[in-house]
């Protein structure tokens, strides 16, 4: 990426310019991460969150790395592993709830990245691979959260276990084969739970390197801002460091804070009792449900109870569920409106709204049994969230007026400080406003 | 083209989902369960601190040696807690000859040294409570088709918690007109179904006798079990809230610290007009 | 009335602030110690667990152990060897010039006084740590009635200590206590 105005990298020391000859990770740092790469000045705290993701994985990498010096992935034992991470490890309580929190917060910090990348228009050209990177990193973590709960071999594990692998019956012809190759037997049983085991180990490398992608095409155009106007010049951008260090570094220490707020007072809140009791094949819990941040997609596999024509319900739910999620693989061609950012884009900045209250209900009614009135809901939802993407974005993206947008970063930047404000509408002549005598 | 599949695709999911939707549902029976089932009852319990709200608070010490002698008394007639060693009891006050004592009084497995059999023999600190029946079929078998459960993590593993096992004890009543009871089962409103398989097992007063000057209640015995077992299921209570406190103090501090080195970064780009 | 104008350039102010040099400085030093403080838990979780722990100490009965016999225990995972000595294995041993051993030890600076009869030590080479024959009934003792390892021919004598072989120290004598008479607690 190559603004002609970041700074070089300079090394002072000999050994700084010995290296740099040999292995430039300072001068790569430096044009990444530090003064020498220039970033829009006008971010604000939704853009924090991106770093919070980085450090939500790295949290989740270290802690699971403890947690596997000490588990043991064998069905005898793994329940009984866990309890002896709690009762008898030093500090294995904190490193076990540090765990199973920071999955959680993991998600909730991802779930507002993507919505901010949605609201901004992130995902639009020249930044598409970017997106679909992100979206790899999304179901790569499923995957990993997923395959981590089973692990614990609690009742809600085993059970969750079976549902999901359940799924892959639905597929006509090849279901069934799908799903024994997937379980490596035909319930949940040891050969599951060690290779979830494996593999549960193995995706978060895997993710830390698709987050390498990830970073590095965003370096290519540089960071979007929330006008979605281009960087134009030196005037619009500052440098990483020590802006935005100081920004994240002040926004980790929030996040660090609610963090450890549940960690050490809450633990179990956002868990199930259930996964307290060992898994038992012959005994069915009363509700399944997944993690709270699988209850949005279990709520739309749920909404479809009739089969359609031909096809089966539970096919219809499953289709759907992944359709969910791929469907977003589409949005830069789905949402191809020239204006980036919805705060120039009124009638999708509604649009944008309603969709986030209808995942929020959507959210709800997956962790409800299934009763009414939350069928019903999940049903009717369920249909906006796909006209939502589908019809509603493309027809509006290609038919409504949009706000003038401002001539640059800079110009927006100097209107919220100037002494006129900046109305809709107004024309936004000249590059830099002088003093009004 | 993408748009026209997109379309497509919308269209096949909204209509095959409201298609379910508008379909007559079955009438919904009004579940006699929820209507006589009750919530436990929230009280004040000494872990939970200042204003019950856990975040201070650390357990009785002889609140939990009680607990503890219910357990004994009466709840291991048929209740393992096999997840507790008896090296976990320093926690509850007991030094070390106490514990090789209350350890030396249970008979754990062993096997035979010379024929290699399986045989008992008496407890060391370093071993856990031992289970009361050898497996699900055998405690079947004793206890009419009824699984007492292992009680180290009933705390953690049922809705309510502390208070759930507080008022679950004290919870068996006659049972309304409305309901049956089926036989060998018994009402209590607590209970998830409503009819539980374990008979009222601390009903009477003076049932045990409490030697540290508490009240030999059945209303106190339902609280100190309900502790005991609060700290079978999490014995790092005490020690989770402080490092926690610890961990938020510090916290507040850096984050405060900063926030103001943030605030005097951007103090050039961010100057408001006088 | 002239208001003044945000400046957009991108420069720094120069470092002349002496409060935000201390700001900063405060703000670091805050977040390396909070980094500390996360360390230690880090690597003390890889200590041995309370569990493990409690097996640090063993008691032994020694009651059933005949003259000549010698029992095998597990300590903290390695086998522990009591050897009931007989009258001429402890005269053997105090006949040793101890000038002449590898590692010089008498017979009294490794047993109980009082107790000069009960031989306690690992069973454990002291070369490469295999296990030596001679605890059971039936097994070879070595050259010197003792222990002897087939791993690589160390021969240990009726006190345990090295004579032949490779093994450079006496089989270790861990820290013991008699309880009573008869039986004693290891570790």
């Amino acid at each position: 990426m190559s603004f002609p105005w970041a700074k070089q990298y300079q090394p002072t020391t000999d050994f700084g310019k010995y290296m740099d000859k040999q292995l430039p990770v300072p001068r790569l740092v430096y044009s990444a991460l530090g003064a020498g790469y220039p970033t829009p000045r006008n971010l604000n705290y939704f853009y924090n969150f991106g770093v919070l993701n980085g450090v939500a994985l790295v949290i989740q990498i270290v802690t699971g790395v403890i947690l596997g010096m000490h588990y043991a992935p064998s069905t005898l034992v793994a329940f009984d592993s866990i309890e002896h991470i709690m009762r008898d490890v030093n500090s294995g309580w904190m490193f076990r709830y540090m765990h199973a929190v920071g999955a959680s917060f993991f998600f909730a910090v991802v779930y507002v990245h993507i919505f901010r990348g949605l609201y901004y228009g992130s995902f639009k050209p020249p930044r598409e691979v970017l997106w679909m990177l992100g979206l790899v990193i999304f179901l790569l973590m499923m995957a990993t959260a997923f395959m981590g709960y089973v692990l614990v071999w609690g009742q809600m594990s085993f059970w969750g276990a079976t549902v999901i692998t359940g799924l892959f019956s639905a597929i006509p012809v090849v279901g069934g084969y799908i799903q024994t190759l997937l379980l490596g037997g035909f319930a949940p049983d040891n050969a599951t739970l060690n290779r979830f085991a494996s593999l549960h180990y193995l995706l978060p490398f895997v993710i830390f390197g698709v987050v390498i992608l990830h970073i590095w095409s965003l370096h290519i155009p540089g960071s979007n801002n929330p006008t979605g106007v281009d960087v134009k010049g030196p005037q619009d951008t500052v440098p990483f460091h020590p802006y935005y260090t100081a920004k994240d570094f002040f926004g980790l220490g929030v996040y660090l804070t609610l963090f450890a707020a549940m960690v050490f007072f809450a633990p179990n809140l956002l868990g199930e009792v259930d996964n307290y009791i060992p898994a038992n094949p012959l005994s069915t819990p009363a509700h399944i449900v997944p993690e709270w941040y699988f209850w949005p997609f279990y709520a739309i596999l749920r909404a479809f109870t009739v089969d359609f024509f031909f096809i089966p319900a539970k096919l219809l739910g499953v289709l759907a569920m992944f359709a969910a999620i791929l469907l977003l693989f589409f949005l830069p061609w789905l949402d191809t409106s020239p204006v980036r950012s919805n705060a120039y884009r009124p009638l999708n900045r509604i649009l944008f709204w309603v969709f986030v209250a209808v995942t929020l209900v959507l959210g709800v009614a997956g962790g409800k049994p299934a009763e009414e009135p939350w069928v019903m809901l999940s049903q009717v939802f369920t249909a906006y969230y796909f006209a939502h993407f589908l019809i509603l974005m493309p027809l509006v993206s290609r038919f409504e007026k949009t706000l003038p947008l401002p001539n640059s970063i800079s110009e927006s930047v100097l209107a919220k400080y100037g002494k006129t404000p900046a109305a809709p509408g107004a024309s936004f002549g000249g590059a830099v406003a002088q003093p009004a005598e | 083209m993408v748009r026209l599949g997109a379309l497509a695709v919308g269209l096949f999911f909204c209509i095959a989902v409201l298609w379910g939707a508008v379909q007559p549902r079955d009438a919904v029976i009004p579940d006699p369960v929820k209507a006589l089932y009750k919530h436990p009852t929230e009280i004040a319990w000494v872990h939970n601190g200042a204003a019950n709200l856990g975040i201070t608070g650390t357990f009785d010490r002889k609140q939990l040696q009680r607990g503890f002698q219910v357990y004994k008394e009466v709840c291991s007639g048929c209740h393992s807690i096999n997840r507790v060693a008896f090296r976990d009891l320093a926690d509850l006050g007991f030094t070390v000859p106490e514990i090789k004592a209350i350890a030396a009084g249970y008979e754990v497995p062993s096997i035979d040294d010379k024929t290699g059999e399986p045989a008992t023999r008496p407890g060391t600190p370093a071993d856990k409570f031992p289970l009361i029946y050898p497996n699900e079929i055998a405690a079947r078998a004793a206890q009419n088709g009824a699984l007492p459960p292992d009680l180290s993590l009933i705390v953690k593993a049922r809705e309510g918690g502390t208070n759930y096992i507080n008022s679950l004890i004290n919870g068996y009543a006659e049972a309304p007109a409305s309901w049956t009871v089926p036989d060998g089962l018994y009402y209590n409103p607590y209970f998830k179904s409503l009819n539980i398989a374990m008979p009222p097992p601390l009903a009477v007063d003076d049932q045990i006798t409490y030697v540290d000057g508490a009240k030999s209640t059945k209303v106190q015995y339902a609280k100190d079990i309900a502790v005991f077992l609060t700290w079978t299921a999490e014995p790092k209570l005490e020690a989770r809230k402080e490092t926690g406190m610890a961990a938020i103090i510090f916290l507040l501090i850096m984050t405060g610290l900063g926030y103001l080195s943030y605030k005097k970064v951007w103090a050039d780009l961010k100057r408001k007009p006088a | 009335m002239a208001t003044e104008t945000p400046t957009l350039d991108t420069q720094l102010p120069p470092e002349g602030d002496r409060r935000r040099d201390f700001l900063y400085v405060a703000t670091a030093s805050v977040a390396a110690v909070g980094v500390g403080a996360v360390v230690w838990p880090l690597i003390n979780q890889m200590n041995p667990s309370a569990d493990v722990l409690a097996l640090a100490s063993i008691d032994l009965d020694l009651s059933a152990v005949e003259v000549g016999q010698t029992v095998k225990v597990s300590w903290r995972g390695k086998p522990v060897f009591a050897r009931h000595l007989t009258p001429a294995e402890i005269e053997l041993a105090n006949a040793v010039d101890i000038k002449s051993l590898r590692d010089p030890q008498t017979l009294a600076e490794r047993t109980k006084s009082g107790n000069a009869q009960w031989l306690i030590t690992l069973g454990v080479c002291t070369h490469l740590g295999c296990v030596p024959l001679g605890a059971g009934t039936g097994e070879v003792r070595g050259d010197f009635g003792g222990y002897f390892c087939p791993c690589h021919g160390s021969h240990y004598d009726t006190a345990g200590r090295v004579r032949k072989g490779p093994a450079p120290w006496n089989l270790e004598v861990p820290a013991y206590v008699f309880k009573t008479p008869t039986s004693v607690t290891i570790g």
